[in-house]
């Protein structure tokens, strides 16, 4: 109605609607292509994008106030509902970051098992990642080709812990649950049923003329711009800087794998689909690896009843399939910690939209924001 | 920060000791967890404190240090390792100029993080952290300052872009006004909600109800 009235009062200053050129509208909160409740204003001229703002916090939910009103272990299964499609990567990084501040160190039969979810977990992001962001560009294929291969993750994920998505795997100090009896031959058995399914979304998408059209040349960020502004993960690394905390700082078991960085050279979203891509099969090489020769021992390391971090603050992070994912944690002594933050990848990594679409289409900001991986629970927290 | 409780007491009775929550303080049911199943080699009974007694920070020895004392003298509080991780303690007035300088001569790049400490009970009641990382040197610091409740750190936007949002959110949730930030205004909470909700004073079920009330027709959010 009040579109009606204002269309009227353009006509009454002899000007209509198609006259002006600057258009502000909402994309969002409730659209299929933000992935979640994130909502963009973009300001148009025409197609042209001239500018976006997002509105983030529709799923703020007070994670690091409820951090610190619970002791150390009842948070643990809290950090699984930030970026819920890689809980697993969510747990890694908040128990070693407590097992930092306690001076706990894993046994690593628990690194092994750690790494080879973790690593599981990666996978079925970068597949829901690939479903859906290939949907927003108009191929409706891969998504189904995609959740029909992560069920298998999911299966292997609920055989050990019970639970597919939130799946609170791991308890400070290292693994709750051993192995199932077949949880290698499961795994492995997953590794060449996957492999050849990979090669088929690249089939799909890779020389795919429309899928290449809608990426090549969209969504470019250099190198420079994504350290300026704190992108880290994928994106990075598809603009050539080659960075992966896996790498530099190992954490888990990582430093006793053989696996490479994949990179790119463009900074576009065509690139950062290939180093997802490549990505994934490093996952793969790791994972056969850590199967292999997953040692015996314990999978806890002596964790005392009550857990009281001495005083002291520890920033601990880790590469999550989005980007960096760091805690950190101030301990006061008590059962509690006296703050926790969380730096979640995807909210820094959100920032560089409005630098990646200025000037592009319409259509771009929809590749781009499926090209960036958030998700809005880790945005929001 | 207290420095009692260093050795854990069987009964998780107390949190007592923690600053600044009156009023919102929950029992802490105890925190530990039935023991797995058939897991073989399970410690039974962690009874004896597993940690070393009390690690304590060390003196951090570097030529960046040295070169930030001859500069700032007793500007630079304090720097030191803690489990292996290196932090710097400025005062609040220089605490820009030495970022200007981690980013420009020590190529500290990549500014990870912005964030805030609530210390109710302190004169300078927050600590503002910043987490620094060098691709260069394959290196982590973390910078901090004290700042008083209405003190204004200046924006470190201009060093690092990225803390566009990082210090937004750091506002909305303590209320620490960063001066030369260019949109500042919260990030996660709606614009007129009042309150900081990770201030210490804050309590965990506290919101403001006026603003539930006008805006989702409803008495409490909870």
């Amino acid at each position: 109605m009040s579109d009606r009235e204002s269309h009227l009062e353009l006509q009454e200053h002899d000007q209509t609607f198609l006259d002006s050129n600057e258009l502000i509208i909402n994309m969002g909160p409730q659209h299929p292509a933000t992935h979640g409740v994130l909502r963009v204003i973009l300001k148009l001229d025409g197609e042209k994008v001239l500018g976006t703002e997002c509105v983030i916090g529709y799923l703020h939910r007070g994670v690091e106030k409820i951090g610190e009103n619970r002791t150390y272990t009842m948070f643990n299964p809290y950090v699984d509902r930030m970026d819920y499609v890689a809980a697993v990567s969510n747990g890694l990084g908040y128990c070693e970051a407590v097992e930092k501040l306690m001076g706990l160190q894993a046994p690593p039969r628990a690194n092994y098992i750690r790494v080879i979810l973790t690593e599981l977990n990666r996978l079925a992001s970068h597949m829901l990642w690939l479903g859906t962001h290939a949907l927003d560009i108009g191929a409706i294929t891969p998504l189904f080709y995609t959740f029909r291969d992560r069920e298998e993750i999911l299966k292997i994920f609920e055989k050990y812990c019970g639970a597919r998505l939130t799946t609170h795997a791991f308890r400070i100090g290292g693994c709750q649950y051993e192995t199932y009896e077949g949880f290698e031959r499961d795994v492995q058995k997953f590794l060449k049923f996957v492999a050849p399914k990979i090669d088929e979304y690249e089939e799909l998408l890779t020389t795919n003329r429309i899928w290449v059209e809608r990426t090549k040349g969209v969504g470019f960020i250099t190198g420079e711009q994504c350290i300026a502004l704190g992108v880290t993960g994928p994106v990075l690394r598809a603009s050539g800087v080659k960075w992966d905390i896996r790498k530099a700082q190992p954490y888990a078991a990582y430093s006793e794998f053989d696996f490479e960085i994949p990179t790119g050279t463009a900074g576009d979203t065509y690139d950062r689909y290939l180093v997802r891509m490549k990505e994934m099969r490093q996952s793969l090489r790791i994972i056969d690896q850590a199967v292999g020769k997953i040692p015996e021992g314990p999978i806890m390391a002596k964790v005392p009843k009550v857990m009281k971090p001495p005083v002291g603050e520890i920033y601990h992070s880790i590469e999550a399939p989005k980007g960096e994912l760091g805690y950190f944690l101030v301990s006061d002594g008590s059962t509690q910690p006296y703050r926790v933050r969380v730096r979640p990848p995807s909210f820094v990594n959100l920032q560089a939209l409005d630098m990646m679409v200025r000037g592009a289409l319409v259509a771009d900001v929809v590749a781009v924001i499926g090209t960036l991986d958030i998700v809005l629970g880790e945005v929001d927290r | 920060m207290p420095d009692e409780t260093k050795t854990p007491p069987p009964k998780p009775a107390d949190n007592a000791d923690k600053p600044g929550q009156s009023g919102s303080v929950e029992p802490v049911p105890p925190a530990d967890k039935p023991a797995p199943p058939a897991v073989p080699p399970k410690a039974a009974a962690p009874a004896a404190p597993a940690k070393p007694a009390g690690p304590a920070p060390v003196a951090w020895e570097s030529l960046m240090v040295d070169e930030f004392r001859r500069q700032y003298g007793s500007g630079i509080r304090e720097a030191s390792t803690y489990m292996g991780q290196n932090y710097m303690v400025v005062e609040s007035a220089i605490v820009h100029e030495v970022l200007q300088i981690m980013r420009d001569r020590e190529s500290f790049d990549y500014c990870v993080d912005v964030t805030a400490v609530h210390y109710p009970q302190r004169e300078k009641q927050f600590d503002v952290v910043y987490v620094l990382y060098s691709f260069a040197r394959n290196e982590r610091v973390r910078i901090k300052a004290e700042f008083a409740d209405g003190e204004k750190p200046l924006s470190v936007f201009d060093i690092w872009p990225t803390a566009d949002w990082l210090e937004r959110e750091a506002y909305d949730m303590f209320g620490i006004e960063f001066e030369g930030h260019p949109n500042l205004k919260r990030i996660l909470l709606p614009e007129d909600w009042k309150g900081y909700p990770l201030r210490k004073d804050y309590g965990i079920i506290q919101q403001d109800s006026e603003w539930v009330k006008i805006n989702l027709g409803i008495e409490s959010g909870q």
